[in-house]
């Protein structure tokens, strides 16, 4: 295990108490990986233990409930379930890998460049965001490509507010958004399972939409790194690889930006990635789906139950083709 | 009398151990212990265990030509066969029972329609008759006929393999270590053979 020097640290650089208790969640991190290893199961109870715990995570200032709309009443994912159940490959491929490796990842300071076609490009100090926009939240279900699914309560922020602050040109047709890209923070990163760094995209109409938040927390604290920290995208009526992670970059371009996922597979991931039961992916059924801490599995909806909501955003297109 | 009784020591403590998975799955699903989605991991380990099993099964033939000290090990091969039989069986029913909720009409389309679905489906038909006729009397009854209907186990093994490489989204570090694994134990015996022709 190694420890960061004293000395190595810039002397500006307060330890905020958020960071420093999550220091000490490595150390128990690390005590619960060799008790996994000795017994060769069980990681997914070291990944329980290498969460910090709620308390240990920052409190958010100002957070209101948003409008009906906006929250289900369905009931929520057990928070330990959906802080150590992640696909975050920039920390490795297994679900239980996020909890266990994400404590690397330096959450503050964090900037976020908004660029491209903006009469005002920028970079945002991810602290100036939280100051500057109420923060409401907001609960979701999530629905992953793979089949399961989750209902989160995050905590964020309307995309639109964003973007429009930094006022995107007529130029501006889509939203390009790239995670941070960092071995040394990132160690999934140090092999090439993916082309980093991760890419998500959305057609301007899909970000600017009021379902599309910047997530900044979940279960009403600040987000713990395997869940995207600091700052994620969450957009519940497409498939969870959608809502990229710990953003550094928006960038409004004209076109169709590429994707990581559909880079990757273009035959099984588009670019719309609309959560469809109609549609399969190719080699497995996207009919039903498992929530989280429930045995059998349950249809699932179009658009992921939002339908009502996003549906017209895709009048006249084959949603087939356009999968 | 010594031997014999090691022997039996020794296979009950294998058939033991092969089996701590399981229990620790059982265990594990009545004390919620089994992580955030239990039956991806009940469908996981069970499907492992029986690659595993099939892997410690096609093992025993090379290892037994490595030294005739190890000539006694011949009747794991019934024993591991048969392990990968229940933990195929499991894993199946697994599948069916909590991803499909016993609809037989979906069975059959994922079968129809799922590739991995049909390659997994295939291995365990393929497995299902060699547990039946793995007793000394099927043996005997079906003589010469045994070998040739045992032989079976390489495609169930290659198409188990192949089952697992299939389904992974993207990582694929550990179905090909499984893949590797068989490629050696089915490689060697071609091998053999080729040289036993050589010299014959």
């Amino acid at each position: 295990m190694r420890l960061i020097r004293p000395s190595l640290m810039p002397e500006r650089d307060v330890t905020p108490e958020a960071i420093c208790l999550q220091r000490r969640s490595f150390l128990r991190a690390g005590a619960a990986f060799s008790a996994a290893a000795l017994f060769g199961c069980g990681d997914d109870n070291a990944a329980r233990a290498a969460t910090p715990a709620p308390a240990e995570l920052a409190t958010l200032p100002n957070v209101v409930p948003a409008p009906e709309r906006f929250r289900t009443s369905e009931a929520l994912t057990r928070r330990e379930d959906a802080t150590a159940y992640n696909n975050f490959y920039e920390f490795g491929t297994d679900k239980d890998d996020p909890a266990q490796n994400a404590h690397s990842l330096r959450v503050r300071p964090w900037a976020l460049a908004v660029e491209g076609a903006v009469a005002q490009p920028g970079v945002l100090d991810v602290d100036a965001l939280l100051r500057a926009f109420p923060l409401e939240e907001r609960i979701y279900r999530l629905r992953c490509v793979e089949a399961w699914s989750m209902v989160i309560p995050w905590v964020g922020i309307p995309l639109a507010d964003v973007l429009k602050r930094f006022a995107p040109t007529a130029e501006a047709k889509y939203v390009a958004f790239e995670t941070l890209v960092d071995k040394t923070q990132m160690p999934g990163q140090r092999r090439s399972t993916l082309d980093w760094p991760y890419r998500e995209g959305l057609r301007l109409d899909e970000a600017m939409h009021p379902l599309a938040i910047l997530a900044v927390g979940m279960y009403g604290r600040a987000l713990p790194n395997q869940n995207g920290a600091p700052l994620r995208l969450v957009v519940p009526w497409k498939y969870g690889f959608k809502s990229i992670k710990s953003i550094v970059k928006m960038k409004l371009v004209p076109r169709m930006p590429r994707t990581t996922w559909s880079d990757e597979n273009a035959n099984e991931y588009g670019f719309y990635a609309n959560v469809n039961p109609a549609v399969d992916h190719p080699r497995w059924s996207q009919k039903s789906e498992r929530r989280i801490g429930e045995w059998s599995k349950r249809p699932t909806l179009p658009f992921n139950g939002y339908g009502e909501q996003v549906a017209s955003l895709y009048q006249g297109m084959n949603l087939r083709r356009y999968y | 009398m010594q031997p014999r009784m090691n022997r039996e020591l020794v296979h009950g403590l294998v058939v033991a151990g092969a089996l701590v998975p399981l229990a620790w799955l059982a265990f594990g699903a009545a004390q919620g212990g089994l992580g955030a989605n239990p039956v991806e991991t009940i469908t996981h380990v069970t499907g492992a265990w029986a690659l595993k099993s099939l892997l410690a099964c096609l093992a025993i033939t090379p290892l037994r030509r490595l030294s005739p000290r190890l000539a006694a090990l011949a009747p794991f091969r019934r024993t591991f066969g048969l392990l990968a039989f229940l933990y195929a069986t499991l894993h199946a029913l697994t599948f069916f029972a909590l991803d499909l909720g016993f609809a037989l009409a979906r069975l059959a389309e994922e079968i129809a329609e799922r590739p991995y679905v049909t390659l997994g489906f295939a291995a365990l038909c393929l497995l299902a008759p060699l547990a039946l006729t793995s007793t000394r009397g099927w043996q005997r009854r079906l003589g010469p006929r045994w070998v040739k209907l045992h032989r079976l186990v390489y495609v169930a093994a290659a198409l188990a393999a192949a089952h697992f490489v299939w389904l992974v989204k993207k990582d694929l570090r550990e179905p090909l270590i499984y893949a590797a694994l068989l490629a050696l134990l089915l490689g060697a015996r071609v091998v053999w053979r080729l040289r036993r022709r050589a010299s014959s």
